[in-house]
């Protein structure tokens, strides 16, 4: 007998959970590793890449556990696809360090240790944060930059 | 609030009738300070002496009638100048001539209608008060009263639950449900989310009630949000199955009720704002209008005293000198 005086706060009735879903992998794992940087090229074409190692569950993404080298301009490249096609907000990338391109500096420049890990943490972030979204996801580009050796920059930009 | 003339001659006062035995009500005003003011309801007389008091005894006051009113108006802030007036009733006191001595004159309103609640709110104010004025050629002195009135519902006939299925294609799909439509401002708020696909790394959960104040009308609409409430109602990331419940005391909140088109002037409507929050801070939400009334603060003869005192002390009376301690309840009895 229910007096409307005093409210009924008892919990609405739930289907109970399947135990598998409760005790299985979770569906929303994506990890993005930014790691081994590598000076690759002579003199004044050096450069820093990454490896960046992808593990995730997401029916999305073709591949599961996908590694591929990368340089900073790549994840530049990357951040303009997305700003020019997508109504993201992108995260930021880690600065570009003009400053560390000229001569004369006291140190070792781009190729500084403590240079290439504050950038290789950032672009960590950054990737972590731009593969969760779920409008990234549905871009080329970024399966592009996850998922295949080689960034083709004349690709036809578009949604997967 | 009462205004001054120049070297004003006589003060006005007003006084209800029933002023030892009606009930208050708190009212936030503009600026944001809370007072008590005489509580009214629709269809109630409003009657009382009106008190004119000559500063210096002796000294005739010469006048051009002297009146009260019962006004109720909306006032848009952007437009100050404009009173909207809904109800305006007038009595005339005395008709033009002197006063030789202080004078008090009954008055009565009788059966006014009061078809709105006041409302004080970012952009409109909606009141009632009673004006005394005695007319002078130069400089009228008049005196302003200011009461609240409360606009009362009953259990709405039809009050449905709300339940539906929304969420982002293959990332992230939740059935919510709210048991009821229509809440009163006591009411509790009982729900629950249904996770059906989790594929984003969810932080946590909450639940806001936004208030929206609409003011204006066509090319000048402007709505107002103002985010009453904030309740986290999970923390941590859910999986597919899980169910979390929601427990919302409304009493707990300053709301009124929902107000829809008032006069064509302004609307004030509430809405419930799931909002899902991602490991990066995104946040995702789904937002669903209720409708909040105000029920009657009336007690049924036929409960017991017991049956009284614990439905007050769980909706929260409004006197808050009936609620007792339950050791309190048991000695009165």
């Amino acid at each position: 007998m229910t007096d409307p005086a005093v409210a009924d706060t008892r919990r609405l009735n739930s289907k109970p959970q399947d135990l598998t879903d409760a005790y299985g992998p979770p569906s929303n794992f994506l990890e993005i590793d930014v790691y081994d940087p590598q000076i690759v090229g002579v003199g004044r074409n050096r450069y820093t890449n990454y490896e960046v190692r992808m593990r995730t569950n997401l029916p999305i993404f073709k591949l599961k556990d996908s590694c591929v080298r990368r340089r900073y301009s790549d994840f530049e490249w990357l951040k303009n696809e997305l700003e020019r096609d997508s109504k993201i907000v992108v995260p930021s990338l880690p600065g570009k360090a003009l400053k560390r391109q000229l001569p004369f500096r006291g140190d070792e420049g781009l190729f500084e240790e403590s240079f290439i890990e504050e950038r290789r943490s950032g672009l960590e972030q950054f990737i972590n944060r731009i593969a969760g979204h779920p409008l990234a996801q549905n871009e080329r580009c970024l399966h592009m930059f996850l998922q295949e050796e080689s960034i083709d920059r004349n690709y036809i930009p578009g949604k997967v | 609030m009462s205004f001054f003339g120049f070297g004003q001659s006589a003060d006005i006062d007003i006084v209800l009738n029933d002023a030892e035995t009606r009930k208050k009500a708190e009212h936030k005003s503009e600026d944001g300070r809370k007072d008590k003011y005489f509580l009214f309801y629709d269809g109630e007389t409003v009657s009382g002496k009106v008190n004119v008091t000559l500063k210096y005894p002796g000294k005739r006051l010469e006048h051009n009638g002297i009146k009260i009113e019962f006004v109720g108006q909306i006032e848009l802030y952007y437009d100050r100048g404009n009173h909207h007036e809904f109800v305006s009733l007038v009595k005339d006191l005395a008709r033009p001539g002197e006063l030789t001595q202080s004078q008090t004159f009954d008055f009565e309103f009788t059966h006014v209608e009061k078809p709105y609640e006041s409302y004080t709110g970012q952009n409109v104010k909606l009141r009632y008060f009673l004006r005394a004025t005695v007319g002078r050629r130069l400089n009228d002195i008049s005196k302003e009263l200011d009461i609240v009135v409360h606009t009362l519902s009953t259990y709405p006939e039809l009050n449905s639950s709300i339940k539906m299925e929304v969420g982002i294609e293959d990332c992230l799909h939740i059935e919510f449900e709210y048991n009821k439509s229509k809440y009163h401002l006591k009411d509790v708020i009982v729900g629950k989310i249904y996770f059906l696909l989790v594929r984003i790394k969810i932080k946590h959960m909450e639940i806001d009630i936004i208030k929206r104040e609409t003011t204006g009308t066509g090319p000048n609409v402007y709505h107002e949000n103002d985010t009453m409430a904030k309740y986290e109602i999970m923390d941590g990331a859910p999986v597919r199955g899980e169910s979390i419940p929601i427990r919302l005391f409304l009493a707990g909140y300053e709301m009124t009720p929902t107000m829809r088109d008032i006069n064509k002037k302004f609307s004030v409507r509430y809405y419930l704002n799931l909002v899902l929050i991602d490991e990066e801070e995104r946040r995702y939400f789904k937002q669903q209008e209720i409708t909040l009334w105000r029920k009657g603060d009336i007690v049924r003869k036929s409960m017991s005293h017991q049956a009284i005192i614990a439905s007050q002390r769980f909706e929260g009376s409004s006197n808050p000198e009936k609620s007792q301690t339950p050791s309190n309840a048991e000695e009165d009895s």
